[in-house]
């Protein structure tokens, strides 16, 4: 056991230095648009990762992520946008002075937008956590309606429908994968630890959770806290990837997006919600096609907009029709389940 | 005989659920390191006790003592947390996770990291966590599972998950241990071991046991005082010869599943 | 004035209470918080749009076709995308119902565009009439009109028609209803069908009140008036309509005495709910669901 410890060790700092080796050979060979996607994909691992914490791992069925995504979102562009940017956008009313001055290093900017979601998150939390099951999906999604019509509305700190431009473009592939990293290891020490064992257990069964001793409102507000925080990393990225937000962008169908990629990964899969973010990221941007004029041989079929969406949604449902466990429902792509497919091959069937 | 401690006294306790009186002046006195049954036909009541005690139900009136402690109206973790454990009628295993993970689950409540030093892969934390995984091992081993440690929960035969259960109720390192109807679908050679098993179980871990039982070979055979419900009421209690014979037992019963199993 | 917010508010609360009661059906009888039927009230309103603008029929028949339709609709969508789901855990049937919603968003932003359509109104309805002061459409009061007889005619069938016994049978339990013998199938088809008519027709009377409709003018009416379900009281009718009204009259009021508050009207919704589930989280009108350990 001792020994495969060491090589999994082995292998995944391998793994990790192989990406490192593949960001910079496609930080110089991708072309822009390949690389937007290859960012989307980080990003999208972030968000969807912190939600499977929540719902595929804790057993929350939250529906407010694109609330924290704004919060985190708006903290980190303010604190990285130039003064002078923020004045020239700030039209209808000035930004409030201390949010005018306030500016701080790119990396610090991110955890800052992380921990006020991460507080939002908390006081969600406290009073929604005491419901449970349908209501808490309905009570998290008002609130993340709540937070995007008070961004919507308090004009003079977030500027209202106008939102923010011109947001300094920092994410590029380092930082986003490095944040993606830091996300995955962050959650995946805590999901394997037996902390995360008895977040497990209280999605199993909350009942027996509370007999075994387990107070399952605090570990409930821990984990749900915990989620938001990267929900909000995740949507300070995202700001500073997009240079341009606006609270429409955080409407529940955000939140809707990242639960298709955690449910087609797998609710309860870490590796699961890294290969969801991959999968749909990159089918979302390949649907494309359907939207463009499709030249077939002497014919030409017109392209149809929306249609991306419509097929998205569609899959979604087939998904939980046909296959709700996704790709990889509770289990986990790992070194030991790699070695074990292929020295299986190995052997007379 | 030395005195023993009261380890359990429920003056009073009583279960209102609307209109219907479930449990009327449920009034026991467990003595320490006692293996005692709680018995009656089916709708009784007996699972309503177990529930009270473990701060599943606020009792309508009544108290709870645990060792001269007042823990009436606890919540349940904190029940569990003071040293009572329980099994379940229908087994409540954690089914998506393994025979070892449950196991740990139970031993959580006692590990004092928190869930930030995981991250920083803290030496003391880890150190914990390699403890907990220890004893939970010891602890399936005592039961006999230790070689179905990676197996998942929703794997295992009946017989088995009832014993994944105790060991896992083992884990949060209880003085009281509650097991409702522990031999439920278990056939006479089962339920002969499970009989054994409990009695090693309290002399090797120092409990005091109380279960909910239907087969009367257990019960006769394992509880050192039985008290008897029916329709929410005390009907008797006693040691169990005393039961055994008791008319009003009998009655409740009608007889058949005593004459069964007797 | 006060009278005049308080028929707007009538109205706007019918509108709500109308969509709010399909919500508690389906929630009473499958535990399930069907998050298409917002974009069920959506089609209602593009039906009657359709009926006036492609086939040139008449104003009544376009109103019941379009509800006979769009009720279809609704069963559709329940035997597709939530029958299946019947016993698997509640939460992939919520997934589903997210899917369904979303689908049906799209599909309609591709099929009918997403550029505003306006809708025929009949001018009897629209023209305002002044009556002691206070300016009025005809509207305002034909709407809470119809939506008290739609009410008093559901009422009539669940208690007191053998469907009706059959829906609060199942609402109660299931199985056992099922072990008697009764059709659940189609009882439940009839649940969709009722609550998706009744969507549909406040669907039709919203879009004669603000006659542009686009694709999306289910999502916050939909989810407004789920909440107001839930304010009431899920799984109870009366608790949706009374719901309903409440969440018409706080806004109305709160706009009205307020009005610098009137860029946070959708949020009064939400914020109502978070106190009522807060407070009595079984709603004004509901009971609690005890879970058997």
């Amino acid at each position: 056991m001792m020994g495969n410890r060491m090589r999994n060790n082995t292998l995944t700092l391998l793994a990790v230095v192989g990406l490192a080796a593949f960001l910079w050979w496609a930080d110089g060979n991708f072309d822009g648009y390949k690389i937007q996607i290859m960012n989307l994909i980080a990003i999208n691992a972030i968000l969807a990762v912190s939600l499977n914490l929540i719902y595929g791992f804790t057993g929350m069925f939250s529906l407010g992520h694109a609330g924290f995504m704004c919060v985190g979102a708006y903290v980190s562009s303010l604190l990285i946008l130039p003064s002078s940017q923020k004045q020239a956008i700030y039209i209808l009313e000035p930004l409030i002075a201390p949010l005018q001055t306030a500016h701080a290093p790119f990396v610090v900017a991110v955890l800052l937008g992380g921990l006020v979601a991460a507080i939002f998150g908390l006081i969600i939390a406290l009073p929604v956590l005491r419901l449970g099951g349908d209501y808490l999906g309905i009570a998290t999604l008002g609130f993340g309606e709540i937070i995007r019509v008070f961004a919507n509305n308090l004009v003079p700190i977030t500027n209202g429908a106008l939102g923010l431009k011109g947001i300094p473009d920092y994410a590029n592939l380092w930082w986003n994968y490095g944040f993606m990293l830091f996300t995955f290891y962050f959650i995946f020490r805590i999901v394997n630890s037996n902390f995360g064992n008895a977040l497990k257990a209280i999605r199993d069964d909350e009942v027996a959770a509370k007999a075994m001793g387990i107070n399952t409102y605090k570990y409930r507000v821990t984990s749900f806290t915990i989620g938001a925080f990267f929900a909000g990393i995740g949507g300070a990225l995202l700001a500073s990837l997009l240079t341009t937000i606006d609270p429409k962008m955080f409407l529940f169908i955000m939140t809707f997006q990242v639960l298709m990629i955690v449910v087609a990964g797998g609710l309860g899969s870490i590796t699961g919600s890294l290969i969801g973010a991959v999968v749909i990221t990159i089918l979302l941007e390949w649907l494309r096609f359907v939207e463009n004029p499709i030249t077939l041989g002497s014919f030409e079929i017109p392209g149809i907009p929306g249609m991306r969406m419509v097929i998205f949604s569609l899959s979604l449902v087939l998904i939980i029709l046909f296959r709700r466990e996704g790709l990889m429902g509770m289990r986990e792509l790992s070194w030991d389940s790699l070695f074990r497919r292929f020295s299986k091959r190995g052997e007379a069937e | 005989m030395s005195e023993r401690r009261i380890i359990l006294k429920t003056p009073g306790l009583t279960m209102r659920f609307g209109g219907l009186t479930a449990v009327d002046n449920f009034d026991i006195e467990v003595q320490e390191g006692r293996i005692v049954g709680l018995i009656g036909p089916n709708g009784a009541g007996k699972t309503t006790c177990f529930n009270m005690i473990t701060g599943f139900y606020i009792p309508s009136e009544g108290n709870i003592f645990f060792y001269d402690e007042e823990i009436t109206g606890l919540s349940t973790h904190k029940v569990c947390a003071k040293g009572i454990a329980r099994t379940f009628q229908n087994i409540r295993l954690f089914y998506n996770e393994t025979v070892l993970q449950n196991v740990m689950i139970g031993a959580h409540l006692r590990q004092k990291s928190s869930w930030w030093q995981a991250p920083l892969n803290m030496p003391s934390f880890l150190r914990e966590e390699k403890e907990v995984k220890d004893r939970a091992m010891f602890l399936l081993e005592k039961v006999g599972l230790a070689d179905l440690a990676g197996e998942q929960a929703n794997s295992l035969p009946y017989g088995e998950q009832r014993r994944l259960e105790i060991a896992r109720a083992l884990a949060t390192q209880p003085k009281f241990l509650l097991l409702d109807e522990p031999a439920a679908g278990m056939n006479p050679q089962e339920s002969w071991e499970l009989m054994h098993f409990i009695q090693k179980t309290r002399d090797d871990f120092g409990l005091t046991i109380l279960l909910i039982e239907h087969d009367m070979k257990v019960v006769m055979g394992v509880c050192e005082h039985i008290w008897v419900l029916d329709y929410g009421k005390l009907i008797a209690e006693g040691p169990p010869e005393e039961i055994q014979a008791n008319p009003k037992v009998i009655e409740a019963y009608l007889g058949e599943e005593y004459l069964e199993n007797a | 004035m006060f009278v005049q917010h308080s028929l707007n508010a009538l109205t706007l609360g019918s509108l709500y209470a109308l969509i709010a009661i399909g919500y508690t059906m389906v929630y009473g009888i499958l535990r399930l918080i069907n998050f298409a039927h917002g974009d069920v009230f959506m089609l209602g309103a593009y039906f009657i749009f359709y009926a006036g603008a492609l086939l040139h029929l008449p104003w009544i028949v376009g109103v019941v076709l379009a509800i006979v339709v769009t009720a279809l609709c609704g069963i559709t969508v329940e035997r597709a995308a939530y029958r299946p789901l019947r016993d698997a855990p509640r939460i992939s049937v919520l997934i589903s119902s997210i899917g369904v919603s979303f689908f049906i968003e799209n599909l309609a932003i591709v099929v009918f565009t997403g550029v505003p359509k306006p809708v025929v109104r009949p001018s009897w309805l629209v023209s305002i009439i002044k009556f002691h002061g206070v300016r009025i459409l005809p509207l305002t009061i034909v709407v809470p009109l119809i939506c008290l007889g739609l009410v008093a005619g559901l009422l009539f069938i669940v208690y007191k028609t053998k469907p009706g016994l059959a829906m609060r049978a199942i609402s109660k339990d299931i199985e056992t209803t099922r072990l008697m013998g009764v059709s659940v199938n189609k009882i439940i088809s009839l649940t969709f069908g009722i609550g998706s008519a009744l969507a549909a027709a406040s669907g039709i009377m919203w879009a004669l009140r603000y006659p542009q409709i686009q694709p999306l003018m289910g999502l916050i009416p939909g989810l407004k008036a789920f909440i107001a379900a839930v304010v009431g009281g899920i799984g109870s009718i009366q608790g949706a309509v009374i719901g309903g009204m409440l969440l018409g009259f706080v806004e109305i009021m709160i706009v009205a005495f307020f009005p610098a508050l009137s860029g946070y009207k959708d949020a009064f919704a939400f914020i109502l709910l978070i106190v009522i589930l807060l407070l009595k989280p079984t709603g004004l009108m509901g009971e609690k669901i005890e879970e058997k350990v």
